[in-house]
């Protein structure tokens, strides 16, 4: 566990709250985020959503600490975003970037990287269901598998928060049936999870709770259920049934 | 034509006959070269990679020059060589001039910048893939550095092989700061150019088969090596 980041909360789960504060990012003169005020509860499954070009991927880079706000802050348990806190994070991207060798030498990479216990990597391997695959090149995966082993190498670090940026996308419903069950898995286990997807199915799936992002705002932002059953907003009712024609600014 | 058969003939007898004096300028040849082109990497695979993964003031002069450097002229490095090793240059004491270590010593300073500028642009490339993932993994400049010279591997040892083809081709440097001496400094390129001037065309160029025959096995076994260990890490 990384020191002063996550804290617990009264089941014991570990509790991570992200604020974010009057956060903008603008490219050329562009704004393309915009987020006055955001409170993501502490703990669970967060689900990004909203339609392409919304925001969502720079949303988990700002987040993240990849790329810094061209104003306002990030706040991760009371205290502005720093490089520690970071590394109490994880991020697996759409298109999962894996080192040019082995299974099993990609997550020892990390493990020794982060000075964590080697000896983890053949459980981590099996936890994502690629221990038998550990000696194979890591590059000739097939797209599913390459997901499950960034997972995996993710998971390593011991994260407080997971963050997901599609990471099923294009893959076969059976690689995002097992995406889904890790992440589930890493949720149960306290994991924070944010995971960005706009595949709706998948976020009544997955979803404890749902931000929903159109135009670099945050449009709605509800529990699972109240977003499913009674989106509040009509870019929102629009995207749900599947008619956004019209309603968002390209 | 008539020549060049000769020559070819020529060159074959000598290996079958596995010439004395041949082999021991082959055997030269390939420990100066390839004792200037392992110190060379040494030195220039780490320079090239701290060139790809960092941004300071500077850098971009500093591109240019190293870039600027692989077109150094072999025989201004050999002199330049030869006025600091002479008995009155700086490093006279040392008493290296006409001495391989010489000759390495300038091949060394011959093909670094090669290693330093293909690696660079090799390892920059790659670093262009990785980057936001380390970023993500807030990995140290060492761990990346480590990272990118391990995985760019392959790439990196046919940037060696272009720095060992310049190093074994190399004739000006070596005969300024080694002397030719039969024995002792004497290595393909200089035989080549001493038969050539003594007029004795044929041995000459059944000199510059086998020297083209040496590049071509080492660039050979440097192949079937990558070959041989790619599948364990598809690069």
């Amino acid at each position: 566990m990384h020191e002063c980041m996550a804290k617990y909360d009264s089941t014991g789960t570990r509790a991570c709250r992200i604020e974010l504060r009057a956060l903008t990012y603008d490219v050329a003169g562009t704004r393309l985020i915009d987020v006055p005020a955001l409170t993501l509860r502490p703990t669970g499954t967060t689900v990004v959503m909203g339609p392409n070009g919304a925001g969502k991927s720079l949303l988990l880079r700002l987040m993240h600490g990849l790329i810094p706000p061209s104003a306002g802050e990030i706040l991760i348990e009371g205290k502005p975003l720093s490089p520690e806190q970071c590394k109490a994070q994880a991020l697996v991207f759409q298109k999962p970037v894996l080192l040019r060798r082995s299974v099993a030498a990609n997550i020892d990479f990390v493990l020794k990287a982060r000075g964590k216990d080697r000896s983890r990597c053949r459980d981590l391997l099996d936890r994502v269901d690629l221990g038998s695959l550990a000696d194979r090149p890591a590059r000739r995966l097939s797209g599913g598998e390459q997901q499950r082993l960034a997972i995996a190498r993710a998971l390593a670090t011991d994260p407080d928060t997971l963050f997901l940026d599609e990471p099923t996308a294009s893959l076969d419903p059976e690689s995002v049936q097992a995406i889904e069950g890790i992440v589930a898995a890493a949720a149960r286990d306290g994991v924070r999870i944010i995971f960005v997807t706009h595949d709706v199915q998948q976020a009544r799936r997955l979803a404890e709770d749902v931000v929903f992002l159109s135009n670099g705002r945050v449009a709605e932002e509800a529990s699972a259920d109240a977003f499913f059953n009674g989106p509040e907003t009509e870019v929102a009712r629009a995207y749900l049934s599947g008619h956004l024609d019209g309603l968002v600014e390209t | 034509m008539q020549q060049i058969g000769e020559a070819i003939g020529l060159a074959i007898g000598l290996l079958l006959a596995a010439d004395a004096d041949l082999l021991e300028i082959v055997t030269l040849s390939l420990y100066v070269s390839l004792s200037a082109t392992s110190i060379a990497c040494v030195i220039g695979l780490p320079l090239g990679a701290i060139l790809a993964v960092t941004r300071f003031p500077g850098r971009g002069p500093v591109l240019v020059l190293i870039n600027a450097l692989m077109g150094l002229p072999p025989v201004v490095v050999g002199l330049i060589v030869y006025l600091h090793l002479s008995r009155s240059g700086p490093l006279g004491f040392l008493g290296l001039l006409y001495t391989p270590t010489a000759m390495i010593i300038a091949q060394t300073i011959l093909i670094a910048p090669i290693v330093v500028a293909l690696s660079r642009q090799v390892l920059e490339d790659l670093h262009l893939e990785y980057a936001e993932q380390f970023r993500s993994l807030a990995l140290s400049a060492r761990q990346i550095i480590q990272a990118l010279l391990w995985d760019g591997r392959f790439a990196l040892f046919t940037v060696a092989l272009a720095g060992f083809g310049r190093a074994v081709a190399e004739v000006g440097a070596v005969m300024i700061v080694g002397g030719n001496i039969d024995h002792l400094t004497r290595v393909m390129t200089t035989a080549i150019t001493l038969e050539t001037s003594r007029g004795n065309l044929p041995l000459a160029l059944a000199l510059g088969i086998v020297l083209l025959a040496l590049a071509m096995a080492v660039t050979a076994a440097v192949h079937g090596l990558r070959a041989g260990t790619a599948g364990h890490a598809d690069a």
